[in-house]
């Protein structure tokens, strides 16, 4: 049963520097044409009676005008959204989430909001390439909340080209202050075709370093968890009760549907992909009713490493029940010499429920994904 | 002697190309065989005479080749030629030489930009050395950059020939061909020998071929050898009988009898191919030659590493990959080792270091297993106090200082030849390298020849790529070996972690240890990704710590994002992760790369 669907806006207002999603300047993009073939393609699919989560993501979906923006709330409402629906978040923009734009998620359906901070200190939000300034930050959070919004989670960043720890303390800081209910830490990875990993191959980007960035981790965690938030996995941290829905079903490598330009979706045990560019997208709906370039039927063996290397991101880690019962084979007899080895070095802990990174695993993540890779 | 066969044996020509690697000896060959029909186009693929793909690649000839072609000249007489290849690369020298003297003339192709290189020079000597007729070539004429003229000045003075009359050619454009084809007729001798006395065929080349044992590419020097005669191989005194006999056009042709003058090969059921000596002559059994051929030497590797499998569960694939390349290699030789730090392997000796790599990859290649490789090493002899002596060809096997009397090691007489611009930088070079400034010779207004006597082991290391770099690529290498020098060697161990790994040791010069153990640490801080803990790298001599490096601890290697639900990338992330696990070997507790264990090697790289 297929619980969550994610639908893609690849238009922005902006490109950042660090981006490497599927997405183009929003002027002159026929953003009504991708909006017909977004309502094909969803139509298609069928009914969802038992459709637990929305989250319509980016790009920026709240750089389309609102007319356009009330129009895709709209096709959602349609299709998707119903009584089982316990999560629908929207991602947003702190310079173009507009008390209207607010009012029309509230009126559609929307109970959660993603708003994309990153940072509050003004030079690195340019040097980043955002256009929003700190203000807009606390005015959007202000905004959602008056429009009645009472599940917001805001996105941070560590690890920025001179970011120091002290810039980051305040910025977690500052995001505290917004009593948001979950907050988002992503560390800066640098990804081909951006303009990051340009200026990084020209020796035009300095970058604070894995010990620095080892210590922000650490510092981070620590001041969240003492503010009352719970660390649930690598980089989201949440008041209790309001972990993210929708990306816990990655996680827990659970089916979804991915609709729109260059999503994925994990449909009956294949993960597929739709074309990516913006015309190829809509041209193939049109003609097809679908946008699919890709499938991979996961075989078992990868269904089992996809479980381990993304159940494990979340803190408590996988449990053996669960993957007993959807495996039909015992955790311990397929992992054994991987955990034994992981909790020799101390990256892995285990009781008879569990595995789950201990405190230094979290650090060192793909070492103890890439360990459950087979063969 | 019939009639028939005197005039037959006045019409073969038998010639070699003699180039530099990239003067265009392989394009060169092709429009021979173009020219002389012995292929159609269809059939032609770009440089046929290279057949395995490492060849091909690298564009170097590794394993001889023989074929025999039919000339039609302007005099109106159709003309045996037999095209011998030789493999271009100073690893092979001896392999060369017997190509050579398997003809009567030789091509000397020289690059109309870049003029006469190191070890064509060297090859050249070699085909002065076994009286061939020598045929100057001009080739790549249509480079903007051509300067025939100064090369042809450069082959006057260099070498002393004539060369009024050299063809200008382009081989890539067809320049010249006929031109060539004409001047091997008038000028190649044709093979003297009687085809009535007693055999004396000489071997230049062999390979193993699964369903008929080894194949000997054979001269017919004196005499005729028949399909069923008793052989004998002179050096080895092994007899055998001919089962076939044949020549290459290339396609195989079968022959019943090969005569003085020609070029083939023979099979007899001769299941090794060390029973087949390159140089060797093959005799009749029963009516044999008074005495072989003059120039036979058994070759001995020079060069000596140990190889391991990454997964050390493949040692018996690795043996296995190791005999069947011998079977067509008869200069490899292999025996078993053990290491603390890699496990069961074994020492593999070489010719040089070009014949280490192509073995290597091979092996990684064409037998899918992942090799350790320790850096290449020289065999010390090493007197012992006890009085005995002892030849070390592993750095880790040498014995303790007090216990040493004396060691010599191998040392090399090196031709270097150079643009004068750069006599500087290499003199610099071979200064650092321990070497002894023996002359120089100025070959023309602005080339030279520098002669150096330098360590062997210090070719092996870096040499060659240090002297490229220093040069801007411009000056070539000939080395050959001299003898056993004493010299103040000392071993230098590498320990990480705190534990001596025995695969890193070397053997250094003692004036030159401190810096080069300065070097390695610092490389292999480079080269040894960052381990969980702490690594601290050290260089000792004896119990001395001469230099050290740590790495420091790996603190966050985590993906932070979720990419809206794209597994794959995820995925593809973490497979390239553990695929570059698998290409390290655990040592203690640290994980090292392949790469680190010819730290060695790289140390000038940046």
């Amino acid at each position: 049963m297929i619980k969550g669907a994610y639908i893609h806006i690849p238009f922005c207002e902006h490109i950042c520097y660090y981006c490497d999603f599927n997405k183009v300047f929003i002027k002159n993009q026929p953003v009504d044409d991708y909006l017909d073939a977004l309502e094909k393609e969803i139509a298609r699919s069928g009914s969802h009676p038992n459709l637990e989560t929305i989250y319509i993501g980016g790009g920026t979906p709240t750089a389309l005008d609102t007319q356009q923006f009330n129009r895709l709330l709209k096709i959602v409402k349609k299709y998707l959204l119903n009584e089982s629906i316990i999560e629908y978040t929207v991602e947003a923009n702190p310079e173009n989430v507009t008390p209207e734009k607010l009012h029309l998620m509230k009126e559609n359906g929307v109970t959660r909001l993603s708003i994309g901070v990153q940072t509050f200190q003004d030079e690195i939000l340019e040097n980043i390439g955002r256009i929003h300034h700190p203000d807009d930050a606390a005015k959007a959070v202000e905004e959602a909340k008056k429009a009645g919004f009472e599940n917001i989670s805001i996105d941070l960043m560590f690890g920025l080209p001179n970011q120091t720890e002290d810039m980051l303390i305040s910025s977690i800081q500052e995001a505290l202050k917004l009593q948001t209910e979950h907050i988002s830490i992503y560390s800066l990875q640098i990804e081909p075709k951006t303009i990051f990993f340009n200026r990084l191959k020209k020796g035009k980007l300095t970058l604070p370093g894995q010990e620095l960035e080892a210590q922000m981790f650490e510092t981070l965690i620590r001041t969240l968890e003492e503010k009352g938030f719970s660390h649930y996995e690598i980089s989201n941290f949440a008041k209790p009760g309001f972990e993210s829905r929708h990306n816990s079903i990655y996680w827990q490598n659970e089916p979804y549907y991915g609709f729109g330009a260059g999503s994925h979706g994990y449909i009956y045990g294949q993960r597929v992909v739709n074309s990516g560019p913006i015309n190829k997208y809509i041209q193939r709906v049109n003609k097809r009713g679908h946008a699919c370039t890709a499938t991979h039927q996961v075989s078992i063996t990868e269904a089992i490493e996809e479980e381990m290397f993304l159940g494990l991101r979340m803190k408590q880690g996988v449990n053996k029940q669960h993957f007993y019962e959807k495996f039909g084979r015992q955790l311990n007899s397929i992992y054994n010499g991987t955990i034994k080895d992981l909790k020799q070095k101390g990256l892995l802990e285990e009781d008879e429920d569990r595995v789950a990174l201990t405190h230094e695993g979290l650090f060192l993540g793909n070492d103890v994904f890439s360990s459950f890779l087979i063969g | 002697m019939s009639e028939n066969t005197n005039n037959r044996q006045s019409r073969i020509r038998n010639f070699s190309i003699i180039a530099h690697i990239d003067h265009g000896k392989s394009t060169l060959a092709d429009r021979i065989l173009e020219e002389t029909s012995a292929l159609t186009k269809r059939e032609m693929k770009a440089q046929m005479l290279d057949a395995m793909d490492l060849e091909r690649e690298r564009g170097i000839t590794i394993k001889l080749n023989a074929v025999q072609l039919a000339y039609k000249a302007k005099d109106g007489e159709t003309y045996t030629f037999h095209l011998i290849d030789t493999p271009g690369h100073v690893d092979f020298t001896y392999e060369v030489s017997r190509s050579l003297a398997a003809c009567e003339g030789a091509l000397l192709i020289v690059d109309a930009a870049q003029g006469i290189e190191a070890q064509t020079l060297a090859n050249v000597y070699l085909a002065l050395e076994n009286d061939l007729e020598i045929i100057p070539v001009i080739n790549k004429i249509d480079l903007p950059n051509a300067e025939p003229e100064r090369v042809r000045q450069e082959i006057e003075d260099v070498i002393g020939l004539d060369a009024s009359d050299s063809v200008l050619a382009s081989a890539k454009a067809g320049i010249g061909i006929k031109d060539i084809l004409e001047q091997i007729v008038e000028k190649v001798p044709s093979p003297q020998g009687d085809p009535n006395a007693p055999l004396k065929a000489l071997i230049f080349d062999s390979m193993y071929d699964p369903y008929r044992g080894v194949v000997a590419y054979i001269r017919i020097v004196e005499g005729t050898v028949r399909v069923g005669d008793k052989i004998k191989m002179m050096a080895t005194d092994k007899t055998f009988e001919v089962i076939e006999l044949g020549v290459s056009t290339p396609k195989i042709v079968m022959r019943d009898e090969l005569s003085v003058g020609d070029v083939g090969f023979l099979t007899a059921s001769i299941k090794n191919v060390k029973d087949v000596h390159v140089g060797d002559t093959i005799t009749n059994a029963i009516k044999p030659a008074a005495e072989q051929l003059p120039g036979y030497r058994k070759m001995n590797p020079m060069v000596y590493c140990g190889l391991y499998p990454i997964d050390s569960s493949k040692y018996n694939d690795l043996r296995e990959a190791l005999e069947r390349l011998e079977l067509n290699d008869s200069a490899l030789q292999y025996e078993p080792e053990t290491s603390e730090a890699l496990g069961f392997g074994f020492r593999c000796g070489f010719l040089g270091l070009l014949h280490m790599e192509i073995i290597q990859e091979r092996i990684e290649r064409e037998f899918g297993i992942d090799l350790i490789t320790t850096a290449p090493s020289v065999i010390y002899q090493i007197e012992t106090v006890d009085g005995e002596s002892h030849r070390v060809d592993n750095p880790s096997k040498m014995p303790e200082k007090k216990e040493i009397e004396s060691i010599e090691e191998p040392f090399v007489k090196a031709t270097i030849m150079t643009p004068n611009d750069f006599v500087g930088p290499v003199m610099e070079l071979c200064q650092g390298k321990r070497g002894d400034f023996i002359d120089m010779v100025y070959l023309s207004e602005n080339r030279v020849n520098i002669i150096y006597h330098l360590p062997l082991s210090e070719i092996v290391y870096d040499f060659f790529d240090q002297l490229k770099s220093s040069t801007k690529g411009y000056a070539s290498l000939d080395y050959e070996f001299l003898g056993n020098r004493p010299s103040k060697l000392v071993k230098m161990d590498i320990l990480l972690n705190n534990e001596k790994i025995d695969a890193l040791s070397l053997i250094v010069h003692q004036d030159f240890a401190y810096e080069r153990g300065k070097a390695i640490v610092e490389k292999l801080k480079e080269l040894i990704p960052r381990q969980q803990f702490e690594v601290p790298i050290q260089a000792a001599i004896g119990q001395k710590i001469i230099a050290r490096s740590t790495i420091k601890a790996l603190r966050k290697n985590v993906l932070a994002k979720c990419y809206g639900g794209d597994i794959s990338r995820k995925r593809k992330l973490l497979e390239k992760q553990k695929e570059g696990k698998k290409r390290m070997k655990t040592v203690g507790r640290v994980e090292v790369p392949q790469e680190a264990f010819m730290a060695v090697l790289r140390i000038n790289e940046d």
